[in-house]
């Protein structure tokens, strides 16, 4: 019996190894994408690798980058959320209710925009997990609710915070003067840490996991799917009331008519950061490096005046190019 | 606490109806205390349906189960395993993303608050599976592990659940026999006076080694429940099919002098194999012998382009070809039949014809880009009928056939393609021996029509009855090619074992040392 399991104990240790440097070389590449990109840009022009810029790219990366922690959970699931650029606009409409019609304080308005957020991940998750309609389904009729909604309770025109500048310094306020860090990037920081926790170090993230894993068999295993899957979709809902805070609170205003396409970049963001729309694997930080590159190449494409149309070709590539490398190192390892 | 009968589980009257299809009636089984219960039938017999009634997946139409005596109604599987029922499925039932340890404590997973304990939970797996004894890495992601491998996880995670009764469908699909006997040993432990263990398998020569008696169901129906100490297994295979089988257990029309249509020169991979080298002539079937790891997989797939191949030459009715894809070896009529056909080889939302017919629909059943669908249905359902597909028709969706139809109509799809050559990985795995003997007729059949066959499989006697020549391989080698008056297990095992670290043990792999039956392996 001997020759047989250490024969057998090689090949798993190999296996382990591998799947390990595997695993590490993802994220060191997607990183380091982000670097030669940078680094191309610095290159290319001089008003891009500057402090003040730097920021401004991390600024611009907020709403993506929020709305695409919470729709990472989704997509590790093997679903997809294509409410969240709407459902996005729509709370930032609910938030104008709160805030400037009902004229609630910041402090209330906000949570109760974030957990409208909430509830339109809830109506999600039950009609993914109970009437198990496909989620490409289910929150593509969201998606037209969603934008819907927001123009007939905003009467299609926007709401302005201008009376409330607190709400206002949400985004642009800055919390620690001496950093010239706007508040708005902190919150993405914060958002990301708690992404990140949830999905590395609780419960919630390893059933996210093991139902894009395999569904049939986490429901043998006494896992109750339906449960999760509900709760993981009011995730997504929560971060998407957090973009619609954020937007709102960045603009001045609740813009109900835009959100549509935000989903887009959003899923973009979680693709190029090595999530598999197969489900079952993902992580936050490989989310964050793919917003950083998505407003990285926007930003330096626009310092060095490239037209809108051409930045929107060059991120199509770019998208191709980042799932299209990330295939041949699974094939190859 | 053994009641006043005695039974540790019943099921009573139980009746279980898909559309189309009665799937169990009137169903009965006891289980004792402290015993391993065989349970036995036919492909579609509704034994792994038996199975998801009691782990609260489908609720029966009727009947009742009773567990120590009381009456059980299993709501969903949670609750089949708080009951202390822990069940092996035939599917593929792990989270191919997650480690060893985490699948096997999914659900269970140890944690301080809201945080998981990764460090508890390694240290529990490392603990179980020292405990157990099996080889795993429980750091490992289970997508890069065996198949056996996986398998031996799923039995580890089984045995986890502090369970009483312990259910294993078909627990032995994908192992070796050494690995079998690992089985068997940890089963032994599980027992105690107040557990028990319901074994299925269609594996005849492990029930002997393990079960104490064996209940024999057809049909959905209960046909009745044998002692194994005093039954041959001629009997159970009898009463299972409801005839009795007969087999002419050597190969057929052996002869030289075939012209060649498949010629393999110094085939080598990076990973495994050296220098490979070996021909297939018309109306030959080619056995491949030789113990797990031995490289047999291998060669196929190196053969078809699923691997990449570092060396050698490959040639075609004399023709030197290259290829790259499994795609160009169908193109140029050679089908391959994967092992792993769990997860690869259906489209299990589709029905029956569309997965019989999805690799010849381009050449046989369409014209200019349009599908024959009626033709295709008709040849679909001949093929079916010609393997026995239990189905209620061949507009089925495929995930509702029972486990060893649906690996029947893998072997058809590749029946309908009428490729030259044919590749068979382990074709009778989890197949009932009823089925087995249409199969092994069926290569007869197609290698009289002329077709090159290779077949590749762990049951040695298997190889030895079917294979005109049988190419022994040894760690990534051709350790010799033996003709069928020249192969007897002793020379086929002798050859599977030449090699430095020579290892008496690994002869009970190759099923030689029969650990159990008096009987013949192959019936
Ligand atoms: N969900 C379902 N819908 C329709 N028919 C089903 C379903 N599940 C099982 N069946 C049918 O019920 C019958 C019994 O299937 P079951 O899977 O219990 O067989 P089995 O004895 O486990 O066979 P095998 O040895 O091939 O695994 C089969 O005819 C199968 O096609
Ligand atoms: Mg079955």
């Amino acid at each position: 019996m001997t020759s047989l399991l250490s024969r057998a104990e090689g090949a798993t240790d190999r296996a382990t190894w591998i799947a390990a440097a595997r695993n590490r070389l993802q994220q060191l590449l997607a990183f380091a994408s982000l670097i030669v990109i940078f680094t191309f840009f610095s290159f290319a022009n001089s008003a891009f690798p500057t402090y003040s810029n730097v920021i401004n790219i991390l600024f611009s990366t907020v709403v993506i980058g929020t709305l695409a922690l919470g729709t990472t959970f989704v997509i590790i699931t093997g679903g997809i959320d294509l409410s969240i650029g709407t459902g996005m606009a729509l709370c930032a409409v609910m938030s104008g209710v709160f805030i400037v019609d009902a004229g609630l304080p910041v402090i209330i308005g906000v949570p109760l925009a974030i957990l409208f957020g909430g509830l339109i991940g809830l109506v999600n998750g039950l009609n993914v997990a109970v009437l198990k309609l496909p989620p490409f389904i289910a929150t593509l009729a969201m998606m037209l609710v969603a934008q819907g909604l927001a123009l007939v309770i905003s009467n299609s025109t926007p709401i302005y915070f201008t009376d409330n500048p607190g709400y206002i310094k949400i985004s642009t306020g800055e919390l620690i003067p001496a950093l010239n860090i706007p508040n708005a990037v902190l919150v993405l920081v914060a958002a990301a840490v708690i992404a990140g926790f949830l999905l590395s170090k609780t419960l919630l993230g390893r059933y996210t996991y093991s139902i894009g894993s395999n569904e049939a068999a986490t429901a043998l295993s006494g896992i109750d799917v339906r449960r999760w899957k509900i709760v993981i979709y009011t995730l997504a809902g929560l971060f998407t009331g957090l973009a619609g805070v954020m937007i709102s609170a960045r603009l001045g205003s609740a813009q109900p008519a835009t959100g549509m396409g935000y989903e887009l970049q959003a899923i973009a963001a979680v693709v190029i950061g090595g999530t598999s729309l197969a489900g079952g694997k993902g992580s936050i930080i490989g989310t964050v490096i793919g917003a950083l590159i998505i407003s990285v190449l926007n930003n330096g494409l626009q310092i060095m005046s490239i037209p809108q149309e051409w930045q929107n070709v060059i991120l199509g590539l770019v998208i191709l190019v980042a799932v299209y490398a990330d295939m041949v190192r699974k094939k190859e390892a | 606490m053994n009641d006043a009968n005695g039974y540790l589980l019943e099921v009573e009257g139980v009746r279980k109806a898909f559309p189309g299809v009665l799937a169990l009636d009137d169903m009965h089984i006891n289980l004792r205390y402290g015993e391993v219960l065989a349970l036995v039938g036919e492909n579609g017999a509704g034994k792994s349906t038996l199975m998801k009634l009691l782990s609260g997946i489908y609720v029966p139409d009727a009947g009742s189960f009773r567990l120590q005596g009381q009456p059980f109604t299993p709501e969903n599987p949670k609750h089949a395993l708080e009951s202390g029922i822990s069940i092996i499925h035939q599917e593929f039932n792990l989270m191919p993303h997650l480690t060893v340890a985490q699948n096997i404590y999914i659900g269970r997973e140890p944690r301080r608050g809201l945080v998981l304990s990764d460090r508890e939970l390694n240290r529990r797996a490392a603990e179980l599976v020292d405990r157990l004894g099996l080889p795993l890495d429980i750091r490992a992601t289970v997508s890069d592990l065996t198949v056996a491998n996986q398998q031996m996880v799923e039995i580890a995670k089984a045995l986890s659940y502090d369970a009483r009764v312990l259910i294993m469908d078909e627990p032995t699909a994908a192992l070796n026999d050494a690995e079998v006997r690992t089985l068997h040993g940890l089963i032994r432990r599980f027992i105690r006076e107040d557990t028990g263990v319901i074994y299925i398998s269609h594996r005849m020569d492990e029930l002997k080694a393990i079960a104490g008696r064996i209940t024999v169901i057809r049909d959905g129906r209960y046909v009745g429940t044998l002692d194994t100490a005093k039954t041959g297994m001629r009997e159970v295979i009898t009463l299972m099919v409801g005839r009795t089988l007969t087999s002419d257990a050597r190969p057929v029309d052996v002869r030289d002098g075939r012209e060649t249509v498949l010629d393999v020169d110094g085939l080598s991979t990076k990973e495994l194999l050296r220098d490979v080298s070996f021909t297939l002539g018309k109306g030959e079937i080619l056995g491949f012998a030789g113990l797990m790891g031995a490289g047999r997989t291998e060669v196929a797939r190196a053969l078809v382009g699923a691997d990449k191949a570092s060396g050698g030459t490959i040639r075609v009715h004399g023709r030197q070809v290259r290829i790259h894809t499994p795609a160009e070896a169908a193109e140029l009529g050679i089908g391959y039949l994967s092992e792993d056909r769990k997860q690869l080889g259906l489209l299990l939302e589709h029905d029956v014809s569309e997965n019989i017919t999805l690799p010849s629909l381009r050449e046989r059943f369409s014209r200019w880009g349009l599908v024959d669908r009626l033709m295709a249905r008709r040849a679909a359902k001949e093929v079916a009928d010609r393997l026995t597909i239990k189905t209620p028709s061949i507009r089925q969706t495929t995930k509702f056939l029972s486990g060893g139809n649906q690996q029947k109509v893998v072997i058809a799809k590749w029946l309908v393609k009428d490729c030259d050559i044919l590749i068979f990985d382990e074709p009778t795995r989890g197949i009932d021996v009823g089925a087995k003997e249409e199969i092994y007729a069926l290569l007869n059949s197609l290698a009289q029509q002329g077709k090159a066959i290779i077949m590749i499989s762990s049951e040695l006697p298997e190889v030895l009855r079917m294979s005109h020549r049988i190419v022994v391989m040894t760690e990534g080698r051709v350790s010799g090619i033996l003709s069928a008056d020249e192969a007897t297990q002793e020379s086929v095992m002798h050859l599977a074992t030449l090699r430095p670290n020579e290892n008496p043990e690994d002869a009970a792999e190759l099923g030689l040392l029969d650990l159990h039956s008096t009987e013949p392996k192959a019936v």
